[in-house]
């Protein structure tokens, strides 16, 4: 039989897709179940002095208004050791559990009503008086703070190597400037929303979650209950990038509603609800400096970072992961600080901190590359780096070298012409830029149970999550080449906590965790076949051993291969664009990539992610920015109109290419892992075509019109 | 009441009304204040019809409102009584799905798949214009339909290459 | 959203009646905006009255005066081949309107009455001076970004989003408005307000008058118009700046120009000085370039907006050479 392992097959999900079959978070339907709405505060900072709920609940339909006047006490237990999705400091938001407000959109009470139209409506009546004190709503860099210890030994505190200050300041060629993004939020279409409801003390959440079993322990430290009688279920995720990682206050509410009620109970939070209910890539700004020899060696690297976190909790990214690893260099310095702001926490956004990382590394090398007057593929080659100089260890695999030939060649960056603002198209000023993309692989323990039954079928189960990136189908690919079955024939499963345990759905570890599991279960199940004839089919020797079905399970973790070599996948991103000068407008009329991410599995997929990276680039580099108005402690454009994401008018050519490239070191599929690197690189890309096409260098992104208008 | 009765004349805040959705005739009782997407999803359990917005700035919710795509979210479900609305789960007949539909796998034009069914109902409504000549031309006339997951160029060549099988 | 009573008008007359008196109901017809308003808590209206069933739809192209009822969809407008052929410039407009789908929905008349994107407008939870008069304006020191470079003040500077209104004003249209005592013919110049001491007063209609329908003269700039917008994303955004241009020639002389401009004014906002600077010269680019220039005179743009100026110079500079054919 032939291997589907490596062929382009469609999505085994697809039909329940296309068809609407595929049922998301919100549209269980359940019996007698009531809608529940919330009502948030609108300061940001102090006291709710009164809270007058006697309009709400005259509402036709209102079963319930729930705030801290008459919520149950719930115990907020401890966590003996947090998720690693979880910031490692501080205390989680305690709903309904007090007075006290410390930022615009904290959720203060919440309706629950027949119909959400009823909920809507009454949540809307609920009066408040608060008593308002000063709020931190900017951020302020003197007060800026490294991570605590916990977030550091979480490999989210910078880091350093040499000298860097005295290297840097002997340098005869230098970088020194200042970067930033804006604050971008998920945005996934399908609404974060949960469904919860009791069964005596069992509870049952249909929640949008990248992993279940993390909602379950959350939820059971939440209530003080044991974890085995909370089951989670989510079998597709309408998009979520990392905002679905964490377990939000929202799904305590809905659990803390249904009890209060005795319904099920659905909370699906509205579109501006989303911008202060679950987190957002937290604005970074970036002090960098590069000192390089005049032959392009680097000799210094510098970064100060400093990012918003919530009064509350301290989240904190690896923006110095890349500084700290891309390039070879023997003085390297990134330091990382917060600012405590009253927000709610910002999360994990597609390859959190390491996008900003390398936004700001790769627009400054831009930058180096100009002064030099070097080739910017070429500065970059001079500085590669053979081993993880952060670490002291070999790279398990790269070949990143292959991806800027590829990407170079296919995207004819021979034609480019050195000088800035020197390539037009009539009136359009034409930049091609590029840039190098970085993440780095890991992988955690995974656990998947097989079970063939004697017609010759294959179910595979673990608690896993496919927002997207196509899990179903690479998990049902590589189960039915272990098993010698046809594709068809095999049933994957994930998003249940009643299944195996699998690691969070993020940090593109899914496939190396899951799928190295998944295999191991099949080979499980394979290996205790009762023993047949060589022609005879699987399902023939369960018959004649008179079984109905056989189960094995798989796990899978890494092993002593973290600690001798270093594991990541590269990527080079070429990128064009058309610059209109009247208007400052910028147009992306392609970009090519080309990756190590190790075996791919699924090409056709595969590229849809890495296409999809491209696009959240173009978003990221030139619209993508919540307006934040201090004096109001609040994101002005909560909406889907007035913060920008890309449309379909906004994409032309995207070109995908997959360097040869297999990891088995990192892991026995040679897999390294893809969503994060597709979005890495694509924003400095645009960035630095943007200073090719128009010698404006905006190191402030989003690139808008007027940033190239106006001085 | 058929679902072609006249509505009451004097303002009211509950109605029931008539839809014919997928050639079904449904009779339901709704608030004024409850939009065509809630009916569908809420009311009928048609949830194939996906909320993104609420707000029409997503285009997650695309019907095609006899033969014409619009957003489910911004229409009162009370202001469409009595009239045909095809969603996603009527365009495949006789479980064989709608080419658009096979196009969209085939080009692998979504990943997540949630904004998916509106994107299919408004590449049909765009069929239905005869709106798909030329890339440029689709892309503009599928700009009410956001993939965060980023598919656009998929989606294109799914619409094409249905678009060329239909003609 | 809170609760409202609905009804379906089946005449103009009961329409009227039902919204005159300090009713405080509205009118839906597409609903493409006021579902929002209503979503979001902006506005929270009584009473709807749903004035689809009236017969103010369907264009009228053949000779002389166009006429476009209010209730027609804006799709049907741009698809309509006499509006096609003789006003390409409000095609234009309309196609770069919203999205396909709000285009199939929303009407003529629901379009000139859009409400403003100010981001403080939208957001029910912060003062904004035209939602809750004497709130205040927080879009004056804050967020303005998208906001008004002409006609505003610290009270207001709200920008009218309309693309369609900008080509009809180029194109001088009129109004027909029905109310209790009958039908009146106004400009569409006169419609709308600016926001002086009051910004929650937007337009000169009462309260219980119906836009019917919009009437378009005969022009010569068919061959000599062009809608620019000028937007952060390449389609459904509303505009940063836009310019309906349209020119009557006399060979390659401007025998008459009306050049409007959308996205910078509390209302559309006519260009009176570039049209005198065109009026009677030939067009060339040298004076493209210089009646471009004048489209920011008397702009009083604020920190988030003043980009909007040379935009919108340039932009004007780029619609002249279009429409005038010699881009």
């Amino acid at each position: 039989m032939n291997s589907v392992v490596g062929q382009p097959i469609s999505r085994v999900d697809g039909p329940a897709k296309v068809t609407g079959h595929a049922i998301y978070a919100a549209e269980f339907n359940l019996r007698n179940m009531v809608h529940a709405a919330l009502v948030h505060s609108t300061i940001a900072h102090g006291r709710i002095d009164q809270l007058d709920t006697r309009d709400a609940e005259q509402e036709p339909g209102v079963l319930a208004v729930i705030s801290h006047l008459n919520a149950e006490r719930l115990p907020y237990e401890p966590l003996e050791k947090r998720p690693p999705v979880d910031p490692k400091a501080g205390e989680q938001l305690h709903v309904f559990q007090g007075p006290e407000i410390l930022f615009v959109g904290q959720p203060i009470a919440v309706v629950i009503a027949e119909t959400v139209e009823q909920a809507r409506t009454a949540a809307a009546l609920v009066q408040v008086a608060y008593h308002e004190q000063v709020a931190t709503t900017e951020v302020r860099h003197d007060r800026a703070q490294p991570p605590t210890e916990a977030s550091s030994k979480a490999g989210r505190g910078g880091g350093s190597r040499g000298d860097a200050e005295k290297a840097f300041a002997k340098a005869p060629v230098k970088v020194d400037m200042w970067c930033s993004h804006d604050r971008e939020h998920h945005n996934a279409v399908e609404p974060h929303a949960t469904i919860a409801e009791w069964f005596g003390d069992h509870l049952t959440l249909y929640d949008k979650s990248q992993w279940v079993d993390n909602v379950r322990s959350e939820i059971a430290h939440v209530f003080g209950m044991p974890a085995e009688n909370i089951r989670v279920v989510s079998p597709f995720v309408g998009g979520a990038f990392g905002s679905a990682l964490r377990t939000w206050p929202h799904v305590t509410i809905a659990a803390l509603a249904a009890r209060q009620v005795g319904r099920a109970v659905r909370l699906e939070l509205t579109r501006r609800e989303l911008y202060v209910s679950v987190g957002y890539r937290p604005r970074t700004e970036q002090h960098m400096q590069l000192g390089a020899e005049a032959d392009g060696r680097l000799v210094a690297i510098i970064q100060d970072a400093v990012a918003p976190t919530s009064v509350y909790e301290e989240y904190a990214e690896r923006t110095a992961d890349p500084v700290l690893r891309t390039y070879s260099c023997p003085n390297v310095q990134a330091r990382y600080r917060l600012a405590p702001v009253n927000a709610n926490t910002p999360c994990p956004m597609r390859a959190p901190g390491i996008a900003t990382g390398v936004m700001a590394l790769e627009i400054a090398m831009d930058e180096l590359a100009d002064g030099l007057g070097m080739d910017p593929i070429e500065l970059r080659l001079r500085n590669y780096a053979e081993n993880d100089e952060a670490k002291g260890v070999p790279w398990s695999s790269k070949a990143l070298r292959e991806c800027y030939q590829t990407a170079a060649d296919r995207f004819l960056w021979s034609r480019r012409s050195a000088p800035p603002r020197s390539m037009r198209n009539g009136r359009l000023l034409i930049g091609y830029g590029m840039a190098t993309a970085f993440y780095p692989a890991e992988r955690a323990p995974a656990s998947v149970q097989a079970i063939l039954y004697a017609n010759d079928t294959a179910v595979v189960r673990t608690a896993s999550s496919d927002m997207g990136p196509g899990t179903y189908t690479a998990m049902t690919q590589l189960a039915a080449d272990t098993l010698g079955l046809p594709i068809e024939r095999v049933h994957f499963e994930l998003g249940d906590t009643e299944m195996p345990k699998a690691p969070v759905h993020g940090g593109s570890m899914t496939l190396a965790s899951v799928g190295t599991a998944v295999v191991d279960a099949c080979k499980a199940l394979m290996a205790n076949l009762p023993a047949g004839e060589m022609a005879e089919g699987h399902g023939a020797r369960l018959r004649r051993a008179g079984l109905e079905s056989l189960t094995a399970t798989g796990h899978s973790e890494p092993g002593d291969e973290a600690n001798k070599y270093s594991s990541a996948g590269f990527g080079a991103v070429f990128a064009e664009v058309w610059v209109d000068p009247d208007f400052g407008t910028v147009r992306v009329p392609r970009i090519v990539g080309a990756y190590d991410v190790g075996r791919v599995i699924n090409p056709k997929i595969a590229r849809s992610q890495c296409l999809g990276g491209m696009v959240g680039g173009i978003g990221m580099a030139l619209m993508e920015q919540a307006e934040w108005d201090a004096r109001l402690g609040r994101v002005m454009n909560a909406n889907l109109a007035e913060y920008l994401v890309p449309v379909n008018a906004d994409v032309t050519d995207l070109d995908v290419t997959f360097v040869r490239s297999s990891d088995e070191i990192f892991n026995p599929l040679g897999a390294k892992g893809l969503a994060e690197i597709a979005l890495c690189g694509v924003a400095p890309a645009i960035a630095n075509a943007v200073y090719h096409a128009t010698g404006k260098r905006v190191r402030h992104l989003p690139i808008m019109p007027e940033k190239l208008l106006v001085d | 009441m058929d679902s072609q009765g006249p509505l009451p004349s004097t303002p009211a805040s509950r109605f029931d009304i008539g839809l014919i959705v997928n050639g079904t005739s449904h009779r339901l009782a709704v608030d004024a204040r409850t939009t065509l997407l809630d009916a569908l999803r809420d009311r009928l359990h048609l949830t194939g019809t996906k909320r993104g917005c609420d707000l029409g700035q997503c285009g997650a919710c695309t019907v095609l409102l006899e033969g014409r795509r619009i957003n489910a979210c911004l229409t009162l479900a009370v202001m469409v009584h009595g009239r045909a609305i095809t969603t996603i789960e009527g365009i495949a007949t006789d479980g064989e799905l709608h080419p658009m539909q096979t196009a969209f796998v085939q080009h692998d034009a979504f990943q997540c798949g949630y904004c998916t069914p509106g994107q299919i109902m408004s590449a049909i409504g765009l069929l239905n214009e005869s709106r798909t000549t030329d890339e440029a031309t689709i892309r503009e006339h599928m700009s009410g339909n956001i993939c965060r997951c980023g598919a656009y160029t998929n989606i294109v060549a799914a619409v094409r290459d249905a678009a060329a099988r239909g003609s | 959203m809170l609760a409202f009573s609905y009804v379906v008008a089946p005449h103009a007359e009961t329409a009227l009646s039902l919204v005159c008196g300090g009713s405080n109901a509205t009118f839906i017809a597409g609903g493409t905006d006021i579902l929002q308003l209503l979503q979001e808590g902006v506005i929270a209206p009584p009473s709807l009255i749903d004035i689809n069933a009236l017969p103010f739809s369907g264009v009228q192209t053949e000779q002389g005066e166009a006429r476009i009822g209010a209730l027609t969809r804006l799709s049907d407008v741009a698809d309509d081949p006499g509006i096609r052929q003789r006003f390409p410039l409000l095609v234009q407009a309309l196609q770069e309107t919203a999205s396909p789908q709000v285009r199939n929905m929303a009407t003529v008349g629901g379009n000139l009455l859009q409400r403003t994107r100010c981001l403080y407008f939208r957001d029910a939870t912060v003062p904004c001076n035209k939602r809750q008069p004497g709130s205040g304006c927080p879009a004056w020191d804050g967020l303005n970004r998208i906001n008004a470079i002409f006609g505003g003040s610290d009270r207001c500077i709200a920008a009218n989003p309309g693309d369609m209104a900008v080509a009809l004003l180029a194109l001088d249209a009129d109004l027909l408005v029905q109310n209790v005592e009958g039908e009146r013919r106004m400009r569409l110049a006169d419609l709308y307000r600016m926001p002086d001491e009051n910004p929650q007063h937007e337009t000169t209609l009462a309260s219980g008058e119906l836009i019917t329908a919009v009437l378009l003269p005969s022009n010569e700039a068919a061959g000599h118009s062009y809608y620019l917008k000028v937007r952060d994303r390449a389609s459904f955004e509303w505009a940063l700046v836009s310019v309906a241009a349209a020119l009557e020639m006399d060979g390659t002389r401007v025998h008459r120009a009306r050049i409007v401009a959308g996205g910078v004014g509390t209302k559309p906002w006519r260009l009176m000085r570039v049209e005198e600077a065109l009026q009677g010269r030939p067009l060339t680019p040298d004076l493209a370039r210089q009646a471009g220039n004048r489209a920011g005179d008397g702009a009083a743009p604020r920190a988030g907006n003043a980009f909007k100026v040379p935009m919108l110079q340039r932009a004007v500079e780029r619609a002249l050479l279009t429409a005038g054919g010699i881009a």
